[in-house]
């Protein structure tokens, strides 16, 4: 094991694993407590069709990604409020939406598209120093904003139209915390893939929300959930020869279960 | 003579195409501790919204004295049991302090005199022990507690509350009744109810809205004012003993 820390490769993902698990700690208990889980899978899919794009046009997949992202978690937010179609079928035509496009795209892109799959269940093993830039940037971004505005960010996901009463800040604190979900659904692709990053988004949540009730907690929690859920599964994948997302999401649905089993055996 | 605290002018308000509010005027002043009342689906919820700026009247306007202009910072809010997200991970304590005007302070963060004053009106409202536990974990009566003591923290100026009787029990229906007469003293009331029978005891006047709004500048009100009114409502009081008449069932329920 001392040998593998080593390894530039390897110690690229450790650092990797710790910002994922940081940036998706945070946002994820917001999107576990506003009940955002099938919006932020909308999302992750949407954005599929920036990479289909990315391949086309020979830029950078995730970039493509970053701005379908953006742009449909917007586009959600946004349609929802002032348009009153049902949000949660525009959520279900923008992930079908963004599929199609990508599938499109990445089939008319002359030759073989190198790494589709990577993009699609992830390869943490694979990242590099921009990868690691784009994510601390973003843990970065996450945390200024959660140190401004947590006392917004909690009241406003509670009770919106409250807030509004208050004259709180909340289409700022929405639209922008719509924004880092979709960042962080993008940057951490790279991590667990556009299939399992919701898991990331959402597992930790709901481990750290059956044993601690506040949302300041559950965040912390989280985020300590989420690193020892990547740093493990980082290891099995290296040490089994398996794929790191699936390793990573596997170990915490174990988790999961454990932390079940505690509760029930506390309970009796 | 008591300072004006708002009025509503000539206020329209359409919903879904659907006439809501029609010519609404209504001034509120200092001492005045009013309830609304009128049939379900009669516009009080939205009379509320209009005065609270989260609905926008289609022509008409609502004039603030300057104390809650300004981000509309001291009037508390007792909103309609709302289905709130019963799971939300949120304290007793932090939906208190949730009251509080907007900060525009740099970091996210509550002063210790803050916290006091979310003590204080939990200790008053007999919550005080509770605050440390999961909103939704409480009972229909505690949360109401909860709720107002959000309104309150704000030391509003204008207690706005909508029907905050339902889903509680009577007995907290009347410490709530006995609370507001007391805050009374600080602040104006405006209380929606669907029960004039029991509020009326506590009230100073009644506002009747069905679309339009009549402005009764007694507590006491007859069933023939209401018919006047066009105010068709179930249940009312007679005289100063606080006893309930059923009204006349011209439809089912």
């Amino acid at each position: 094991m001392g040998e593998l820390l080593t390894y530039g490769f390897f110690q690229y993902a450790l650092v990797t694993a710790f910002f994922a698990a940081v940036s998706c700690g945070m946002v994820g208990t917001y999107i576990v407590a506003r009940r955002m889980v099938f919006i932020s899978g909308g999302i992750t899919h949407a954005s599929f069709g920036g990479i289909g794009i990315g391949y086309y046009l020979g830029i950078n997949p995730i970039a493509g990604a970053a701005v379908f992202a953006v742009l449909s978690a917007l586009g959600i937010e946004y349609s929802s409020r002032k348009t009153g179609i049902r949000e949660d079928s525009a959520i279900a035509i923008l992930w079908a939406l963004g599929m199609a496009i990508g599938v499109i795209f990445v089939f008319i892109t002359p030759g073989y598209a190198p790494n589709l799959m990577s993009y699609l269940f992830g390869n943490i093993l694979t990242a590099g120093p921009s990868d690691i830039w784009l994510l601390a940037a973003l843990t970065l971004l996450v945390l200024v904003f959660y140190v401004l505005q947590f006392n917004n960010i909690l009241y406003v996901a509670f009770d919106e139209e409250y807030a509004r009463a208050r004259n709180m800040p909340v289409n700022m604190v929405k639209y922008v915390m719509m924004t880092l979900i979709a960042l962080a659904i993008v940057f951490n692709i790279r991590v667990v893939g556009i299939i399992l990053v919701i898991s990331l988004l959402t597992i930790p949540q709901t481990i750290a929300n059956m044993f601690v009730r506040r949302f300041f907690g559950m965040m912390l929690l989280s985020v300590a959930i989420a690193l020892l859920g990547t740093f493990t599964g980082l290891f099995l994948a290296f040490w089994f020869s398996i794929p790191s997302g699936a390793a990573i999401i596997f170990f915490l649905v174990i988790l999961f279960f454990l932390a079940r089993l505690i509760l029930w055996v506390m309970k009796r | 003579m008591s300072e004006q605290l708002l009025s509503v002018e000539k206020v329209m308000l359409s919903l879904g195409g659907q006439k809501v509010l029609e010519d609404v005027d209504l001034q509120i002043t200092e001492n005045d501790f009013i309830g609304v009342i009128g049939p379900n689906g009669g516009g009080k919820t939205s009379l509320v919204k209009v005065i609270l700026g989260l609905l926008k009247p289609d022509s008409g306007r609502i004039r603030y004295n300057r104390d809650l202009l300004g981000g509309r910072h001291r009037i508390g809010y007792l909103p309609q049991v709302h289905a709130f997200d019963k799971k939300f991970p949120i304290t007793v304590r932090d939906v208190v302090l949730s009251g509080l005007p907007a900060g525009r302070k740099a970091v996210s963060r509550h002063s210790a005199g803050e916290r006091d004053k979310a003590v204080y009106w939990m200790e008053k409202l007999g919550i005080g022990a509770l605050s440390g536990k999961t909103i939704g974990t409480l009972s229909g009566g505690e949360m109401q507690r909860a709720f107002l003591c959000r309104s309150l923290i704000s030391e509003p100026r204008l207690l706005i509350l909508d029907e905050p009787d339902t889903y509680v029990d009577n007995r907290f229906e009347q410490e709530l009744y006995e609370i507001l007469r007391d805050l009374n003293g600080q602040m104006a009331i405006l209380l929606v109810s669907h029960d004039v029978g029991t509020i009326t005891a506590y009230i100073k006047s009644i506002a009747c809205v069905n679309r339009k709004l009549h402005y009764h500048p007694s507590n006491i009100i007859s069933e023939k004012q209401l018919a006047a009114y066009d105010c068709p409502i179930q249940i009312i009081t007679h005289g100063d003993v606080p006893h309930t008449v059923l009204g006349k069932h011209t439809h089912e329920h």
